[in-house]
């Protein structure tokens, strides 16, 4: 919402400045996006008369212009065709800065004839791009003034940010209010004297809407004005509306725009010659269109309140205007209309067909329902002021809806809810000063809202008002007071677990990554998810159109984008949500992560070595490891999801069937897919799957045993095919209070053992707990492993 | 009688001298203190004195063999310590050589910063809640005083999911108050609960991307009023940007859920293009607040005659950005290695107000 300080000086009487009232306005909660003042660096030029413009006597296109500028006469070169005798121009002195042009100004000869100054066009004033002459200012413009003046510039140009919520902010007038509220000066109400009419308007307005719809306009306020002399608006007009950013059409729609930007008050005037009949009230009819003023073609729906004449819709209720019956510049007989819209339907109508318009934007916010009729009488006295013209009746249809209510109020509620201590008297003077009419006391007031405040609906918002006026800024600041002398963990298990989760993998060398919660339908797919409930209807890119099953495509997508930058070692995590579904129990947390290119990467030390299955198992374990799954509750089963290498990928289960999560080389094909290099491999645990450990008074007594621990080593011939974890498993279990650690230190292949054939070499530590072992009892202890073993995998031990 | 020993003593110096390999001193030791050796069989005559005399020939004698093993064992030592000398002074390692390769792992700055802002908030007896990021309109705005058609709804441009016909739309959640309302729901007051999360907006340029995060603040009792909120946030302020005496204003704002309402600025200099929080003479938008609006707490079922508090929200990203100096929210996504260990943060260094926090 832009407005000059002058125009806003005539709804208050104040003395305050700009940057004053600026300050005041954030304070008050209009915050401030721009104070500009068009004036700066343009103050030194002044209003100059041309005594005399003489052709130059070495150039034909230029003139030598003698002026006066208040201050003496000087000789000046100028190129400008509209320069002349007697007119009055804008001078600008040797010495001075011309903005536009970036150069500060030299008396110099030109073409052999000395020039002692510059008359200036809009673009070397910085204005604007008008170039094609020096400004031409009017004649009355006094010799010497400042031409910023004159020009209308003096006025600095104020922008708000209005919240949703002060539709009554959206006119000048609630913003003085506001500001008079809170002691910036002295509101001055506005004297609308009604203009009686003198005449009947041949133009009748009737409400064609059915009880359904009445809603959709319940009020309208028309006048037909005949005879007036439409053109261009007066200098003062046009220089307001340009000065906000406005471009002034002609005299009756800038009066339009006038009254909208003042009060808040949208009006549309129609060309009463253009109109067939009377205006109509109604809903859209199938098959409807309206051309409207902006210059396009729009197909109207039947929940769409049209203005219409007898034949044809001429303007969409509250947001614009059609093209047939628009003002022109030589409209003469002009109808006004000053009508109520509801805020949902314009909302939705202009939402539909994309139009957002000055009256769409206000109507949606509330409209004072109080100022229809002050709003066409604001406009009849202006149109009779610049074009003349002969006012009928008001023609009125439906009536001003009830908006009156009252609140009840208890003054103490402002300390209570607002925490600052204001007297009664200071409370009462604020809401009166906004508008609000009190009754009763001691504490149980009755607040009557102004009609202008559809915001207004409890005794909250009455806390606020009073507390935003008289100053957030005043308002005691106390710190939040202790419930507990120590305050509880502000994580649970679940959220702490993770935050160890993740610092783990950090710890481990992977690097945390976040990434989007969406991705292509594609990609997806290729994970299990990228059904039609998990795709964005409106989603800004098609590579961002489904919510994500997992979250390893994305670090996938993230390693290629890194090698793409020559990156090509990458160690990525995340842990996040991923969503299998659109219901809240269908989102789980995981921790992902990948491992792309070498893991060793070359040097002196070492030979190089490509990342491989082992590295996302390790990384996989360590995960579940943090929460607080022993390596023992869990199994780890050669199988995993589609995306996984089929053979080098497994899935970790907490005994006896819970999934905690999967590892493996990610499948060359769907790295193909993603246009990613391999290899890679990857983990998800589902961290949140695992139980929490169970609180307990603590981890059980610890006993170390004083003897010396016993190795022995056994190497098994089995089928290749036999899992490794199935021998080391059943090795453990052959004596379980002594056998304390079983290690796998070699797999062979091949060789003397023939085709089909591995052998597996394991050390065996026993540490007994009460004495030391004799030699009898350790081979005792060797034939329970060799047999277990052997009974489990049906191999044999290897001579 | 003792001269025999003197000289016994005299032949050990020269022969522990002259021993020059721990062989050499084992002959030296049997020569003497052996079965057959020479002190040995001295004291085998010990049994023929008399009484006094033998006692004073056994301590001179025990004196003797305790020196002739001191005198060996400095001998072994010295020529151990000669060995180990010589053999370092043989061994020699290139210091300047570089380590074995190690990768280094990083937080991402959002978690470090949901950290902080944990550990501030739970200095204050907040505590961490969660709810879903796939929400339904209900929760995400019409519990939240947001009725449809509300041109605050227009403004926070909303992704939606097909959802069921017939059921109110599925939407991603553009803010993180939908877990007031489900906090709300289950617990009674007193509540002091921060949530932070991921949100969702369907805008993406350098100020905007369709996903970042937000933290979510709500306290509710019987009697935290507006300055209560006011004390509360510029204490956050002030703990998480580290400067005590920063700037906070309160201006009043506009959102449905909340009444009062204040935006929260923060005091910066601009001078010389330059963002530095703290001193200078302008202001920083960082967050939303306000007391909570009595129609949200009767949405959730609390009676709002008898309970009252405030609620917040602020952009985790905005905050990190300022704190740390990182210059376009967008790389927050990009998962660059680069940027990611130059902006990221040790595993180890775990926020805490009693431990600090990252300056």
């Amino acid at each position: 919402m832009k407005f000059t300080l002058g125009w806003l000086q005539e709804h208050i009487d104040t003395k305050a400045s700009a940057t004053e009232v600026a300050a005041k306005l954030t304070a008050l909660g209009l915050e401030i996006e721009g104070l500009v003042d068009r004036a700066k660096g343009l103050e030194s030029f002044r209003v100059a008369k041309v005594l005399e413009a003489k052709p130059h006597p070495n150039a034909d296109r230029l003139q030598i212009c003698r002026v006066d500028f208040g201050g003496g006469e000087a000789e000046v070169v100028c190129g400008a065709s509209n320069a002349r005798t007697g007119m009055k121009a804008v001078f600008a002195a040797a010495g001075s800065y011309i903005p536009g042009l970036k150069v500060t100004l030299k008396a110099a000869a030109i073409r052999g004839v000395q020039s002692n100054g510059m008359l200036l066009s809009e673009r070397e004033m910085g204005l604007s791009d008008a170039h094609e002459g020096i400004v031409d200012l009017p004649a009355d413009a006094p010799v010497g003034a400042p031409a910023v003046q004159i020009m209308g510039l003096a006025d600095p140009v104020i922008d708000v940010a209005v919240t949703p919520n002060r539709g009554d902010c959206l006119g000048i007038h609630g913003i003085a209010r506001d500001l008079a509220a809170a002691g910036v000066g002295t509101l001055k109400r506005p004297t609308i004297a009604p203009v009686p009419g003198g005449f009947a308007s041949p133009i009748d307005v009737r409400m064609e809407l059915d009880a359904a719809h009445a809603a959709a306009c319940p009020y309208f306020v028309g006048r037909l004005i005949r005879g007036a002399t439409n053109g261009e608006s007066p200098a003062w007009l046009k220089d307001r509306l340009l000065a906000i950013g406005l471009r002034p059409i002609s005299a009756l729609v800038d009066i339009t725009n006038l009254v909208m930007i003042g009060f808040n008050r949208p009006l549309h005037a129609f060309d009463a010659d253009k109109l067939a009949g009377g205006i109509r009230v109604r809903m859209a009819r199938p098959g409807e269109r309206l051309l409207a003023l902006n210059g396009k073609d729009y197909a109207l729906k039947s929940d769409m309140t049209v203005i219409a004449d007898t034949e044809r819709p001429q303007a969409l209720g509250g947001i614009i205007g059609g093209e047939s019956s628009g003002c022109t510049a030589t409209t003469q007989n002009v109808f006004f209309e000053s009508a109520l819209f509801d805020p949902v339907r314009t909302a939705i109508s202009g939402r539909t067909l994309g139009i957002l318009s000055d009256a769409r934007y206000r109507f949606e916010r509330g409209v004072d329902p109080a100022f229809v009729t002050a709003g066409i009488e604001l406009a009849t006295r202006l149109v009779l002021d610049l074009c003349g013209g002969e006012p009928s009746n008001l023609v009125v249809a439906g009536a001003e809806p009830k908006w009156q209510r009252q609140i009840a109020f208890r003054p103490s509620r402002v300390k209570s809810l607002g925490g600052v201590d204001i007297a009664e008297a200071e409370i009462r003077r604020i809401l009166g000063g906004l508008g609000f009419t009190i009754d009763g006391g001691a504490n149980a007031l009755q607040v009557a809202v102004p009609s202008w405040r559809p915001d207004i609906v409890g005794e909250a918002c009455l806390v606020e008002e009073v507390v935003r006026v008289h100053g957030y800024d005043r308002v005691p600041t106390i710190s939040v007071e202790k419930s507990d002398h120590l305050p509880k963990p502000a994580l649970d298990g679940r959220q702490r677990r993770r935050g160890v989760a993740r610092r783990t993998l950090a710890a481990r060398g992977l690097m945390e990554a976040v990434t989007y919660s969406f991705m292509g339908a594609d990609t997806a797919t290729l994970f299990g998810g990228g059904q039609p409930a998990m795709r964005l209807v409106n989603p800004i890119a098609s590579d961002l159109d489904a919510m994500r099953p997992s979250i390893l495509p994305n670090l996938i997508a993230a390693a290629r984008r890194n090698a793409e930058r020559g990156v090509a070692d990458i160690a990525l995590f995340e842990i996040g949500p991923q969503y299998a579904g659109d219901k809240p129990e269908d989102q789980s947390i995981a921790a992902t992560g990948i491992r792309a290119g070498r893991f060793e990467t070359r040097s002196w030390t070492a030979k190089e070595r490509p990342v491989d299955v082992l590295d996302a198992k390790a990384d996989a374990l360590a995960v579940v490891r943090t929460l607080g799954v022993s390596d023992e509750a869990i199994e780890i089963v050669a199988e995993a999801p589609a995306w996984y290498h089929p053979g080098r990928s497994g899935t970790i289960r907490l005994k006896p069937k819970t999934t905690l999560g999967t590892f493996g080389e990610i499948h060359p094909g769907v790295l193909t897919k993603l246009d990613a290099k391999g290899p890679m491999v990857g983990f998800e645990i589902l961290v949140d799957a695992a139980p929490e450990p169970k609180r307990r008074a603590g981890r059980g007594a610890l006993k170390l045993s004083p003897y010396q621990p016993v190795e022995r080593d056994f190497a098994f011939v089995v089928d290749a095919t036999v899992a490794a974890g199935a021998a080391l498993a059943a090795a453990r279990r052959a004596e379980p209070g002594l056998i304390s650690e079983v290690r796998l230190f070699d797999v062979f292949e091949g060789g003397a053992l023939g085709a089909g054939k591995k052998s597996l070499a394991i050390t065996v530590v026993l540490r007994p707990t009460d004495r030391t072992l004799t030699d009898a009892e350790i081979e005792t202890v060797s034939g329970k492993v060799v047999a277990a073993v052997q009974a489990a995998t049906g191999g044999v031990l290897r001579s | 009688m003792a001269d025999d020993l003197d000289a016994i003593r005299s032949e050990l110096d020269a022969a522990a001298a002259a021993a020059d390999t721990t062989a050499a001193i084992e002959a030296v030791r049997i020569d003497f203190l052996g079965r057959k050796g020479r002190i040995t069989e001295l004291l085998k005559t010990l049994g023929a004195l008399a009484p006094d005399a033998r006692r004073e020939r056994g301590a001179n004698l025990n004196r003797l063999k305790t020196d002739v093993e001191s005198r060996l064992e400095a001998r072994r030592r010295s020529l151990s310590d000669q060995a180990l000398d010589q053999r370092l002074g043989s061994e020699r390692f290139d210091v300047t050589l570089p380590t074995r390769p190690e990768s280094e792992g990083r937080l991402h700055p959002i978690s470090q910063t949901i950290d902080e802002v944990v550990a501030i908030f739970g200095e204050m007896g907040f505590q961490v809640a969660e709810g879903p990021d796939i929400e339904d309109d209900w929760h995400n705005f019409t519990a939240l005083n947001i009725p449809p058609e509300h041109p605050a709804r227009q403004t926070m441009d909303t992704f939606y999911l097909p959802g069921q016909p017939g059921a109110p739309k599925t939407v991603l959640r553009t803010h993180t108050s939908p877990v007031q309302v489900r906090t709300m729901k289950i617990l009674k007051p007193p509540i002091r609960i921060i949530v932070p999360g991921r949100t969702f907006r369907s805008d993406s340029d350098a100020t905007h991307s369709p996903m970042f995060h937000q933290v979510e603040g709500l306290l509710i009792d019987e009697t935290t009023h507006f300055g209560h909120l006011k004390g509360c946030l510029i204490d956050f302020c002030r703990a998480f940007f580290g400067i005590d005496n920063l700037p906070v204003r309160f201006r009043p704002s506009y959102f449905p859920f909340t009444e009062p309402s204040a935006e929260v600025d923060i005091g910066c200099s601009r001078k010389g293009g330059e963002l530095k929080i703290g001193g200078g003479d302008d202001w920083l938008e960082i967050l939303g607040s306000g007391m909570v609006n009595p129609k949200v707490l009767e949405n959730c079922g609390i009676d709002s005659t008898k309970y009252q508090g405030f609620a917040f929200g602020m952009g985790l990203e905005r905050i990190a950005m300022l704190k740390h100096g990182i210059p376009d929210l967008r790389t927050f996504y990009e998962s660059d290695l680069r940027w990611l260990r130059h902006y990221g943060f040790s595993e180890l260094s775990v926020p805490s107000m009693v431990l600090g926090l990252e300056p």
